[in-house]
């Protein structure tokens, strides 16, 4: 029998680094999974708020927002009303993973196996965030965003600053290319490209060319809306690019903030759309390493059993009548789907065969799910392998909600032969985050007459904006934008709910 | 693959404190508010341990783009009895339509925990102790040090590495040590030399200047300096504070209790604003004296009433210890406003000749009842007396108090901070 890697809760670095090979050597050998190098930190309870703050990062520019979300958690902590996660993880290369110094051994472990090795691999093979991010230079990137705030404050003010930078968190969910474009993102590259930038200003500067007469501007007429729309890229969603490049009146380090927010949200963008996959992946990851480590003795009964009670505590699906339910919990979610998978690949059932002929009875388990785990986002993850098998046993069903319909909600589906489909569907465009977020997007602006900007949002389903934090984030466009700004929302069919228009604050003067 | 673990619980914590002091910077006036009114409810001791405040979210609010309304579909699990088609009841009128879970108004009040040094700095942010002009450095009080140049001798943890490292550069050069590079230049020479003769020059040349590199040392104890530290006085205002108050049997619980949160509170503000300010308690019943803190806010006493006297002892006290032309002189007095007529002439006398002339501010607070409209009708006889001495020009604040919560307004009133005060108190 294999010597155990621990006894009792107790663990010191030695513990953990015999964890963590122990676990390499599952991860690798039997479940094949590939991973960036791992950094495993542990961190106390204290360390483990701050991180919270600042959105998980380890270094991040200062700004009052993460200190609100620090008090706040802070509060909720200190009363008991929140527990802190056990482990957080950074996709970054090598991937850092943060551990909380009150963790068992047993914990210890199921942390490791979680996020050293699920969401690694999840990070470094999945298409989302081979497109999207840019593990290798997130961390440079976020030292970088860091200094060129602090510089920023020291030459323009605290306060100019943290409007801009308010104004720009604002706009962070509209910040984001939801198409892949020309290239990838190469946060080093872009950090050295705005070292550049600044170089050059600083070397070309000279004040003569301000006093240079212009030229006659040429007349609007010859521009055509449609030329016009086509120069400046429109329609264009991602406000805060648009913003970046076409916003008149910015200051270039106002552009250069504007521009690191968004590779920010850039960056988080994947994770918003695969939360069920990439807690799923995770949990199916340690529960197999935590498995088969107690399978080799590894791991003994006891410890066993305490892994098992924590694992069930975090797969717990409550039913939408308990008062703890607050939506499907996406290790639940998750970890059913994989686990369902691997039944199915291995030994399906007839309705199986019917329903994913393409992997029922294949018999190749991880490779299947590697594949899963490499080219799927939630929706679509959702969309394909939730099986008939599995609706039964959540239970599920679609509820309608119409507003205008009197008689109360609808119940639409249920797990039954008729409603598999439409539950299936319904459920994955739950998961659609471009189903979730507005649909806004910059319609026309023109930047010779009156520089009015226009925003359409598109309405879907009747859902319109909430007017005040609507007016309040427009009031931040407005401001950066420094002209007035439209929004207007219109149904399907192009007929106007509601418009907005907002102008400009002027800029007080700066408070000491 | 190699694997890192590092061990991050001796990082200096803190980390998001910055980002909290922004965050408290922004919402100051917001959570001043909440300060003032939760400290209103709660017990001077609990204050000075700071504790949780709530503030509306409305100014710190992070707006994003949020939708609301229009038809929603909701897939949910742990159906138990519905087929299709089914109709579900709205529970509430209206209300489905409105609060999406956990969106909305769940977060428009915010609460979070204040340490007990951001409390009470909130708290006492705009007090201050009007008029402190009289500064004199004391004589004891030597407060700070400040750098001054460099020394030969001091300890290892003041080492100024610049400066050591520079003053070797110059003695190397100027006794002319042989560089590095030099000796390795040569050493190339001979090697690359092929003439017996000029080798031997050559090898006899590289001896000298090592045998000079040896004798002249890279870093001299002759080169290393010291940063040098030395303390300055500073000019400190000094500062008294009298804390008068009455503790006759006409006072009631309820007007003690008022009259001590007073003191409470004054003694806080003071002892944490100002470290030279010293505080000389004196209570009184138709006798005064002079007690420790311990003896003022617990101890237990009662009898009759004589002002004067207080005033009195209050007056031997200036004489005795503090100098006025070296003291602020301040002077707080709580009473319930009865005082025996005979008295009300000597205590006039004593005010306006021995008490009021040497102090910069004078506070007087007078304590009545819980519901207290019958003490608003007529004025007591020290108030009446008093606010003779205020209309004749005496630097006199008068405030009546009946309730608990009115405490901190009237405090706050007496000592905020005046725009004609010219200068900075010194803290």
């Amino acid at each position: 029998m294999t010597e155990r890697l621990f006894e009792g809760a107790d663990w010191d670095f030695h513990t953990l680094q015999r964890i963590t090979d122990a676990c390499e050597e599952v991860a690798l050998k039997d479940l094949g999974l590939d991973v960036y190098p791992n950094q495993i930190e542990v961190i106390t309870a204290e360390q483990m708020l701050d991180a919270y703050s600042s959105v998980g990062m380890p270094l991040f520019y200062k700004h009052w927002s993460f200190g609100k979300h620090f008090a706040f958690h802070e509060a909720s902590y200190r009363k008991g009303l929140m527990g802190l996660a056990y482990e957080i993880v950074i996709n970054s290369s090598p991937c850092i993973s943060y551990l909380m110094e009150e963790n068992t051994a047993t914990m210890q472990t199921l942390v490791i196996a979680h996020a050293a090795f699920g969401h690694n691999h999840f990070f470094k093979n999945n298409y989302l965030f081979k497109q999207w991010t840019d593990a290798d230079g997130i961390l440079d990137y976020l030292d970088f965003a860091k200094n060129y705030v602090m510089q920023c404050e020291e030459r323009y003010g605290r306060i100019e600053v943290e409007r801009t930078l308010d104004a720009a968190h604002a706009l962070m969910s509209h910040g984001i290319d939801r198409y892949p474009g020309k290239k990838k993102l190469d946060l080093r590259a872009e950090e050295k490209r705005a070292g550049r930038r600044r170089q050059h200003e600083e070397e070309v500067f000279n004040d003569l060319w301000r006093t240079v007469p212009k030229g006659a501007a040429k007349s609007r007429s010859t521009l055509s809306i449609e030329r016009r729309r086509k120069l400046l890229g429109l329609p264009q969603e991602n406000l805060l690019y648009f913003l970046e490049k076409s916003a008149p009146r910015l200051a270039p380090w106002q552009r250069e903030l504007l521009r690191i927010v968004r590779h920010i949200a850039q960056y988080f963008y994947p994770q918003s759309q695969t939360k069920v996959m990439n807690e799923g992946t995770a949990t199916y990851v340690h529960y197999r390493i935590m498995t088969r480590l107690h399978e080799q003795g590894r791991i003994s009964d006891g410890n066993f059993l305490e892994f098992l009670g924590s694992h069930t505590n975090v797969v717990f699906q409550p039913e939408f009548d308990d008062p703890r339910f607050s939506g499907f919990n996406p290790y639940a979610l998750g970890f059913a789907v994989m686990q369902d998978i691997e039944r199915i690949v291995a030994n399906p059932a007839d309705e199986d065969r019917e329903w994913f002929p393409d992997i029922a009875g294949k018999g190749d388990v991880m490779g299947v799910l590697r594949d899963v785990w490499a080219n799927y986002r939630d929706e679509s993850f959702i969309g394909q392998f939730l099986s008939p098998r599995l609706m039964r046993h959540f239970r599920m069903f679609h509820l309608h909600d119409d507003p205008e319909e009197r008689a109360g909600i609808r119940v639409d589906a249920i797990h039954d032969e008729r409603g598999f489909r439409r539950v299936r569907r319904e459920l994955a465009r739950q998961h659609d985050v471009g189903f979730i977020d507005a649909n806004i997007e910059v319609v026309d602006v023109d930047l010779s007459g009156d520089r009015r900007l226009i925003l359409h949002h598109h309405v879907i389903k009747g859902s319109q904006l909430n007017e005040t934090d609507a007016k309040r984030v427009l009031q931040h466009l407005a401001d950066l934008w420094t002209y007035d700004v439209a929004l207007i929302e219109v149904d399907a069919n192009d007929k106007v709910l509601r418009e907005y228009v907002v102008s400009p604050r002027p800029i007080p003067a700066a408070v000491a | 693959m190699p694997i890192h673990i590092i061990d991050r619980r001796l990082n200096p914590g803190g980390k998001s404190l910055e980002n909290r002091q922004r965050f408290l910077r922004r919402a100051k006036s917001l959570v001043q508010g909440a300060v003032k009114k939760t400290s209103q409810e709660r017990d001077i001791k609990d204050v000075l341990e700071g504790g949780e405040v709530t503030i509306p979210l409305d100014g710190m609010h992070e707006p994003r783009f949020r939708r609301e309304g229009g038809t929603r579909d909701m897939v949910l699990p742990g159906n138990k009895k519905f087929i299709e088609g089914d109709y579900l009841q709205r529970s509430g009128q209206g209300s489905a339509k409105d609060s999406g879970p956990g969106e909305g108004d769940s977060e428009d009040a915010f609460r979070f925990v204040l340490s007990r040094d951001e409390f009470v700095d909130l708290f006492l942010d705009d007090l201050e102790l009007p008029d402190l002009a009289k500064r004199k450095i004391a004589q004891t009080e030597s407060e700070g040090i400040q750098r001054a140049g460099y020394t030969m001798t001091g300890s290892p943890a003041n080492i100024s590495v610049s400066r050591t490292v520079k003053l070797a550069l110059a003695r190397r050069i100027a006794l002319k040590r042989p560089r590095k590079d030099e000796i390795e230049e040569l050493e190339a020479a001979i090697e690359a030399c092929t003439d017996e003769d000029e080798r031997a020059a050559l090898v006899a040349r590289l001896e000298t200047l090592k045998a000079k590199s040896k004798r002249i040392p890279f870093i001299d104890p002759l080169d290393i300096r010291y940063r040098r530290f030395e303390t300055v006085p500073k000019p400190v205002a000094q500062a008294v504070m009298f804390c008068l108050m009455d503790v006759s049997g006409s006072m009631s619980e309820h007007m003690k209790d008022l009259a001590k949160r007073f003191y409470m509170l004054l003694y806080v503000f003071l002892k944490r604003r100002y470290k030279h300010v010293e505080i000389v308690f004196i209570r009184h019943t138709d006798r005064a004296e002079e007690v420790d803190e311990q003896t003022f806010f617990y101890g237990p006493a009662s009898g009759g009433t004589l002002v004067s006297s207080a005033l009195q002892a209050m007056h031997e006290i200036v004489r005795e210890r503090f100098n006025p032309s070296d003291w602020n002189i301040y002077a707080a007095q709580a009473s319930d406003g009865d005082n025996s007529y005979s008295d009300g002439e000597l205590t006039g006398l004593l005010l306006t000749e021995k008490i009021l002339p040497v102090c910069q501010f004078f506070a007087y607070l007078e304590v009545g009842e819980a519901g207290g409209s019958a003490f608003d009708l007529s004025d007591s006889s020290l108030w009446s007396l008093y606010e003779r001495l205020r209309s004749s020009g005496a630097p006199l604040s008068m405030r009546k108090v009946s309730e608990r919560s009115e405490i901190f307004p009237v405090f706050h009133d007496l000592f905020q901070r005046r725009d004609t005060a010219k200068e900075k108190a010194a803290p």
